[in-house]
């Protein structure tokens, strides 16, 4: 029951959301985010006393993170401005292989001779632990890219827009909640822009400029007779985008079941809110779920944690050698399954890619932090498991020779290790929509938005609830539900994936604080798919009367 | 050097103070000095070591409030600190809930700072992983495990004249073991104040005989069985309850403890063995005996005797309320017994034991339902005996179902900061089978 590493923002509706305080940096004023920072000449110059020094101490190979990482948060409830928080947090982290062994050391001294003390620590950290290393690193080739740069495409820049303006949106949301029966409203919108400067040994001299923002929202209804509440949270996604990601914009909105309103690349959060409150009041009365087998409809902001759960984690390559195992845990999905080229993890429509360049992910950079170049490429293909993620010191045990550019750290302080790119299931191929997939289902549910998650450490056994469930009779949508989680197994889940609708209704789903590591470490993350249907699996009824 | 004497806190924080301008201002100025090593496929995999401190002023005119933090404290970063701050509180919107700094308060002596605990050196983590690794291998066994401590200090000011200063150490250790046939693991966590109490060599001996304990797990039928659940078990759960002790979420009708738009205090809801209480105090779990509000923390009695005795109540929703605030728990203590771990066994007829609950998520927070797997040393008991070790359960179950099924309370054990007992409980509800090891 310790708080004191987390700030919590109670009253976010089921599983108060938890801040992981390692993220804040210095507090700042709003004009301060807007500022140039140090210049890229001087980035450069302090990247080459790093890499010197560590070539002079005897580094094989160094890099070098020159990191300003700014964050805006904004808190709301009902009609009142909880926090604003704006932070910076700017520094150097090095990385070194002395006799085959890494050292990695940080500073916020961005001087060179703060930069050469640091550098120093980080051979010496080397130095010492390769006392106890078995086996000396060795790192899969990357091609010198010379000076270059990337930035996520971005239309608003959410540094340039008031604080006022953003205020205003979520008490506008906040109250086109409140006016249509919602209690309680908790709302926040979270902005993140990281300024990355990486120089490695390799020759690489790589300028990035990552924006993200997450809108959110939880609506609570309260029945004060019944000793009631529900609450019903946003539809949004969290987005690798500007602050055009709040526009709205009517051409970006999809249609789900029972007319539900779900949002692509653009999101329209009071719209939102105003239907969140009405299902809320709906979820009181719903009617409780009777156990039993069903076929699932399950919408891609739901579907995108269960991909999550059950695909990004498990096929985590440090997570299937051991590396995790007194944290998160190990993987089913082992090496021999992977050599066998014929392990099922999925029925034969299931292909499943991971990309560190979709437009709009949470993942989206040119390059990643060990400066290779990022790319696409398959982890289950025709439902079979055909590759891991894997980064420059682990592809030698897939006998691969290039990285697939999957490395992250959360911040310049933190060593940056293997992080799970965007995961996604493709959409099918022949033209199917999700009314036509209801039509086709004798006795169903359909769940969107997303619920509460438990998974076992090695990613087998299973149990996720949502945000709305409907159920599905004959073909039609009968009404809404309460008290839904299914259960299942990884590998019988995914080889009951029987249809999956057309490209038409993609989008991405995305988790804002993955956490990893000891000391553990956050990245976001997307996960794109259409809405696919499960056939045959376990509901259980989560209500109990105590 | 990150960790201040009380007099150095309180020479900076009053040089930042008087250059305040503002009706009031609030100074909190914190600092660590924290190690780490972890390790894993029974080679050390990363260590570091971290130095940090940075003040926090607070401003508020009226009711508007500005925060502003810094980590350099010379005359000038203070002067550019306080100023910042009053001038975010200028443009910020009021806060119809902020309540002002508090005026002069007495707090008791903390017991929370061991010399030992700061003096940790990178020489003894790397032996804390070495005691941990060598038999492991000596068993054809696989470590991963983790060392972190820390020292650190916080101090307190503000213009009514309100100062508090505490330091404190900790460390915290978890591995766990696996054979290396892959189908037997076991866990251990410890946490101390005091390092000396801390046996690396000790705690990895009961997780590795847990791994080789818990090979060839057998599936038994997932259902109600009476439990035994060890204290990190028991807490996991217990977390559920502890974060609805709040008066504000339950008058607000949005909470377990909510009951016909009050709330359930003075209501019995569990079990009237069970006694919870936080003491900053305790000489096993000791705490700061403040906290960032500024607030004393005293001994407070949560459910007595099955009732619930306190909600914690803000400095907002008590004025609101008419009552005076009762701080968050720092800590949980909850009573226990005189029986043994094997007293428990011994006097189970069929049962299972439970080393530790994973992954668990909150289903409804009307009843407090949590889902979960077991994990790391699962067996079953028949006839007062561990007879073999069984597959993994996911189990969906509420603490307050949990502690009105209470069978028998056994001794407490220090976890994560919190003392929990032993906890014998019937009809714990297990629903599905996990092949997870």
């Amino acid at each position: 029951m310790k708080r004191r590493d987390f700030m919590q923002m109670s009253g976010m509706g089921a599983g108060a959301l938890l801040l992981p305080t390692s993220l804040m940096g210095s507090n700042i004023d709003a004009e301060a985010l807007l500022a140039p920072g140090m210049d890229i000449i001087e980035k450069k110059r302090m990247a080459n006393v790093a890499l010197n020094t560590a070539k002079s101490l005897g580094a094989t190979y160094a890099d070098a993170r020159i990191g300003r990482y700014l964050n805006q948060y904004v808190f709301t409830r009902e009609d009142k401005v909880q926090n604003v928080v704006n932070t910076e947090s700017f520094g150097i982290g090095i990385r070194v292989i002395v006799n085959g062994t890494w050292g990695f050391a940080s500073t916020n001294d961005v001087s060179a001779d703060g930069v050469k003390k640091a550098t120093e620590q980080a051979a010496n950290i080397a130095k010492a632990n390769s006392k106890f290393q078995k086996e000396r690193v060795v790192l899969a080739p990357v091609a010198s890219q010379g000076d270059v740069s990337w930035k996520t495409p971005i239309k608003k820049d959410f540094k340039s827009i008031p604080v006022s303006e953003k205020v205003e949106l979520l008490l506008d949301a906040n109250s086109a909640a409140l006016n249509n029966g919602a209690n309680y409203v908790n709302s926040a919108l979270f902005m993140v822009n990281e300024q990355k400067y990486f120089a490695s040994t390799d020759g690489s001299y790589i300028d990035q400029d990552v924006h993200r923002i997450w809108p959110t929202f939880g609506v609570t209804a309260i029945d004060q007779a019944g000793g009631k509440f529900k609450t019903r949270q946003a539809m949004s996604a969290p987005m690798g985008m500007g602050y055009e990601y709040l526009d709205g914009l009517e051409s970006e909105k999809l249609v789900g079941a029972n007319g539900l309103k779900l949002y692509r690349n653009s999101y329209d959060i009071v719209e939102d809110a105003k239907i969140a409150a009405e299902q809320a009041k709906e979820m009181l009365t719903a009617k409780s779920v009777d156990p039993g087998k069903y076929d699932l409809v399950l919408e891609p902001n739901h579907l995108g944690l269960t991909i999550h759960e059950s695909v990004g984690h498990p096929t985590e390559l440090d997570r299937v050698l051991g590396y995790e195992a007194n944290y998160a845990g190990t993987s089913f999905a082992t090496i021999d399954k992977w050599k066998s080229k014929n392990f099922k993890y999925g029925s034969d429509i299931v292909n499943i890619v991971a990309d560190k360049t979709q437009a709009g992910s949470l993942g989206a950079v040119g390059y990643d932090d060990e400066g290779v170049p990022c790319k696409k490429w398959d982890i289950i293909r025709n439902g079979v498991l055909v590759n891991y993620q894997a980064i420059r010191d682990q592809v030698k045990i897939l006998d691969q020779n290039e990285s697939h550019g999957c490395c992250y750290a959360q911040s310049w302080n933190d060593v940056q290790f293997q992080r799970m790119p965007n995961i996604s299931l493709e959409a099918g191929k022949e033209k199917y929509s999700v009314q036509e997939m209801i039509k086709d289902v004798e006795k169903g549910i359909y769940i969107a938005g997303r619920g509460s998650y438990s998974i076992d450490q090695q990613r087998y056994n299973f149990q996720f609830g949502g945000t709305v469930f409907y159920e599905i009779k004959n073909g039609e949508i009968v009404g809404m539900l309460n008290d839904v989680a299914y259960q299942s197994n990884t590998q019988e889940f995914w080889n009951a994936c029987s249809k999956i609708c057309d490209k038409d209704d993609y989008r991405l789903f995305g988790s804002f604080f993955d956490g990893k590591g000891q000391p553990s470490q956050i990245s976001a993350v997307s996960h794109g798919s259409s809405t696919t249907r499960f056939n045959g699996i376990n509901v259980i009824n989560t209500g109990r009367t105590v | 050097m990150a960790i201040y004497t009380e007099e150095q806190a309180r020479k900076i924080m009053e040089k930042a103070l008087s250059f305040s301008k503002a009706d009031a201002c609030e100074i909190n100025l914190s600092g660590s000095e924290s190690g780490n090593i972890r390790y894993a496929r029974n080679t050390v995999s990363t260590s570091g070591h971290r130095s940090n401190h940075s003040m926090v002023v607070q401003s508020n005119f009226g009711k508007k409030m500005g925060t502003a933090t810094i980590d350099e404290f010379d005359d000038e970063s203070l002067k550019r600190v306080v100023a910042r701050s009053e001038e975010l509180a200028k443009l910020s919107p009021e806060n119809p809930e902020f309540m002002g700094p508090l005026g002069p308060q007495k707090y008791d002596e903390a017991i929370t700072f061991v010399e030992a605990t700061a003096d940790i050196s990178p020489d003894f983590r790397a032996e804390v992983a070495n005691n941990s690794i060598e038999p492991a291998v000596a068993k054809d066994v696989t470590a991963a495990g983790f060392l972190d401590d820390a020292s650190s200090f916080s101090a307190m000011i503000n213009s009514k004249g309100l100062f508090a200063y505490n330091k404190e150490t900790g460390l915290k250790f978890t591995v766990t073991m696996r054979t290396n046939d892959g189908t037997g693991s076991g866990w251990v966590s410890r946490d101390f104040n005091d390092v000396r109490k801390f046996d690396a060599v000790e705690a990895s001996k009961v997780a590795i005989d847990k791994a080789i304990m818990s090979k060839q797990a057998k599936a038994i039928e997932p259902g109600k069985y009476t439990v035994i659940l060890e204290p990190s078990a028991g807490l996991g759960l217990l977390n559920g309850l502890g974060y609805d002790l709040d008066a504000r979420k339950a008058d607000e009708g949005r909470s377990f403890m909510s009951k016909d738009g009050g709330t359930k205090q003075g209501d019995k809801i569990v079990d009237e063995r069970v006694n919870i209480w936080s003491d900053p105090l305790h000489p096993e779990v000791p705490t700061a005996t403040w906290n960032g509000s500024g607030q004393p923390l005293k001994k407070t009695s949560w459910i007595e005797n099955g009732v619930v005795k306190n909600l914690a109540y803000d400095r907002f929703w008590a004025s609101k309320k008419g009552v005076e605030p009762v701080p968050y728990a720092s800590n949980f203590i909850m009573a226990g017994g005189d029986a043994s771990l094997d007293d428990l066994i011994k006097s189970t007829k069929k049962g299972i034991l439970v080393t530790r609950l994973w992954y668990i998520r909150s289903v409804d927070p009307q009843t407090l339902l949590y889902t979960g797997l077991t994990r790391d040393g699962t067996f079953y008991i028949e006839n007062g005996v561990i007879k073999y070790p069984v597959k993994n359960f996911r189990f969906n179950e509420s603490p307050i179902i949990m502690l009105n099924n209470l069978e028998t309370l056994g001794k407490q054990v220090r976890v994560d900061g919190n003392l929990i007992p032993y906890m014998k409980i019937r009809d714990f509800t297990f629903t599905s089978l996990s092949d997870a090891v």
